[in-house]
């Protein structure tokens, strides 16, 4: 075999073997797409006899109480974005900016809550929320998701800020412009792509988030997860699988803006 | 720095720690102070180890525990096989075929719930798999089909986490080989080195720190995660999480303090892992500083 031919013939079975792990992985979200339209979907067939959009009207009626928990998710997975950034930002900027005492210290607190168990954290913090009576409502939720997304996004943030020149501030000051300007012309541009991504990070582990909601919002906070999880033990794979598609979307929409803003921006 | 700068450091600073070290250290530090016997809603309000003496002598905690290591450790040594083979397969291609690379990405993007979730209707005795095989003829019901959910392996809990997880050790390993580029290579060709060569002291040595980094990420977080288990495991013996999940919300309150020594002592665990393991890279790979910190 020539060289060309050899390099070829490695070329495709690289593909196909490339193509074969990453489509693995597809078959269960297509999975859920085609049970979500069956009607019935009986052994053996290979695929549904009958087509309905029962599944999906019935998450869409009021009773089903989809509606509500995503409009609980929603609100709580903003609010944690919001809070997110707004703790995180001041902190990557003295992180990536300043020289202090403690600096590898506070490096190692931030990845403790990345890299270990939450289980404990929670279990304590349950304790503590109990006790403020925090529990069982939206804002011991919303706080009780800082605690992944705050770490994310101050790591993430001081990436971006890493790459910043103070001196670009201190030039805008120079020449007359006040501190919300310097922050909206200087700061804000240069560190823009790292706080979309860190936005959509932040939600998406908010979003995401099944065991601190059930903790902490102890049944009365129902979010999508939980409700997935109640439809999921409940048995009908067709409602289950169309929940499982309206949860699953926004965290996929959201990683491909990401993509594409990352790839915009160069 | 002066004073002043000092202070306005420590402003910057102050809503992150309040994050972090009130709700996630002041968390701990509760559920430790739970697990060492004060717990008054069960009535206990005295220093004892005896939740953790009754995990050294019960029967389901040894099972679970061993379990959790054998899955956490299988899972993670699949995904890391799996994900660096298909990053050495992407990587002469991942420039000119975006739509793969853009494809490697929505697994990352989809919640591990719900990946469990859709795997269900994949692998079930009567899902899409068991189907297929009956329709070549291999199996005549479903009850033959070999049980992959629930069953003594915890095979669909490994199933999902390779799923989800080989694509993240790949695109951590591609990041690393295509901003190094291909020179090292080109350079071990040029001196006579085999194609095995240059894979074995070239190319592994370069994506080590990451695929020691990511392999850490993935072992930990399979280690402490419930969704997946929740949904695909058996319920004796459980992984983990999901026992110490299972006592925290049971109606007997005095199973709590088990449940939070549970989750102290996999915290515990896995810091130590994480040391053990970043000496044990520094030693044999000479990997000084992997890329996450």
């Amino acid at each position: 075999m020539n060289e060309t031919a050899r390099t070829a013939l490695e070329r495709n079975a690289k593909i196909i073997a490339a193509a074969a792990i990453v489509g693995l992985a597809m078959i269960p979200l297509a999975l859920l797409f085609v049970w979500s339209f069956a009607r019935h979907w009986y052994w053996p067939a290979l695929l549904p006899r009958e087509y309905s959009v029962r599944a999906w009207e019935y998450i869409g009626s009021p009773p089903a109480g989809v509606i509500t928990a995503l409009a609980t998710s929603i609100f709580i997975a903003l609010s944690v974005t919001a809070l997110a950034l707004v703790v995180a930002l001041p902190a990557a900027r003295a992180l990536a900016l300043h020289e202090f005492r403690g600096k590898r210290a506070l490096l190692f607190l931030l990845l403790l809550p990345v890299l270990s168990p939450s289980l404990a954290a929670l279990m304590g913090v349950h304790a503590l929320f109990l006790r403020y009576g925090l529990t069982d409502s939206l804002l011991g939720v919303v706080l009780v998701h800082l605690i992944p997304t705050v770490p994310y996004s101050t790591l993430m943030l001081t990436g971006s800020f890493s790459n910043f020149d103070l001196d670009w501030e201190a030039q805008a000051r120079t020449l007359g412009a006040a501190p919300v300007k310097v922050w909206r012309h200087v700061t804000l541009p240069a560190i823009a792509p790292g706080l979309a991504v860190a936005a959509v990070f932040a939600f998406v582990i908010s979003w995401s988030q099944y065991l601190s909601t059930l903790f902490i919002g102890g049944g009365r906070i129902n979010t999508l997860p939980l409700t997935l999880v109640a439809f999921q033990r409940g048995g009908d794979e067709a409602v289950t699988s169309a929940l499982s598609l309206v949860f699953l979307a926004p965290t996929l929409v959201a990683f491909v803006v990401v993509a594409r803003f990352l790839r915009d921006v160069g | 720095m002066g004073a002043s700068a000092r202070f306005r450091v420590a402003l910057l600073l102050l809503p992150a720690l309040v994050v972090i070290g009130g709700l996630f250290v002041g968390g701990l530090a509760l559920a430790l102070v739970q697990s060492l016997g004060y717990f008054p809603p069960a009535g206990e309000n005295a220093f004892t180890l005896a939740h953790y003496r009754a995990l050294l002598t019960e029967r389901e905690f040894r099972a679970s525990l061993q379990l959790t290591f054998a899955l956490a450790s299988v899972a993670t040594i699949i995904s890391v096989v799996l994900g660096l083979t298909l990053a050495l397969c992407l990587r002469a291609m991942a420039r000119y075929n975006r739509l793969l690379n853009v494809l490697l990405q929505v697994p990352l993007a989809v919640p591990h719930l719900a990946m469990a979730v859709a795997l269900v209707n994949l692998i079930a005795p009567s899902g899409l798999i068991a189907r297929v095989v009956y329709s070549v003829g291999l199996i005549a019901a479903p009850a033959e089909f070999p049980a992959l959910i629930s069953d003594r392996y915890g095979s669909g809990i490994i199933i999902a986490y390779v799923l989800k997880e080989t694509p993240f050790i790949a695109l951590m390993t591609l990041a690393v080989l295509v901003r190094l580029g291909d020179e090292y290579e080109q350079l071990a060709r040029t001196l006579g080195a085999s194609a095995w060569q240059r894979l074995r002291h070239v190319t592994l040595p370069l994506v080590a720190p990451a695929v020691i980094s990511a392999s850490l990420v993935v072992f930990a977080f399979v280690f402490g995660a419930f969704e997946t288990p929740f949904i695909l495991g058996r319920t004796y013996p459980a992984m983990l999480p999901v026992v110490a999940q299972r006592r925290f919300m049971s109606a007997d309150l005095s199973e709590r303090p088990d449940a939070v020594a549970i989750a102290v002592v996999m915290s515990l665990i896995v810091t130590i892992l994480v040391w053990v393991y970043m000496r044990l890279a520094r030693v044999l790979v000479g990997v000084e500083r992997p890329t996450i910190f």
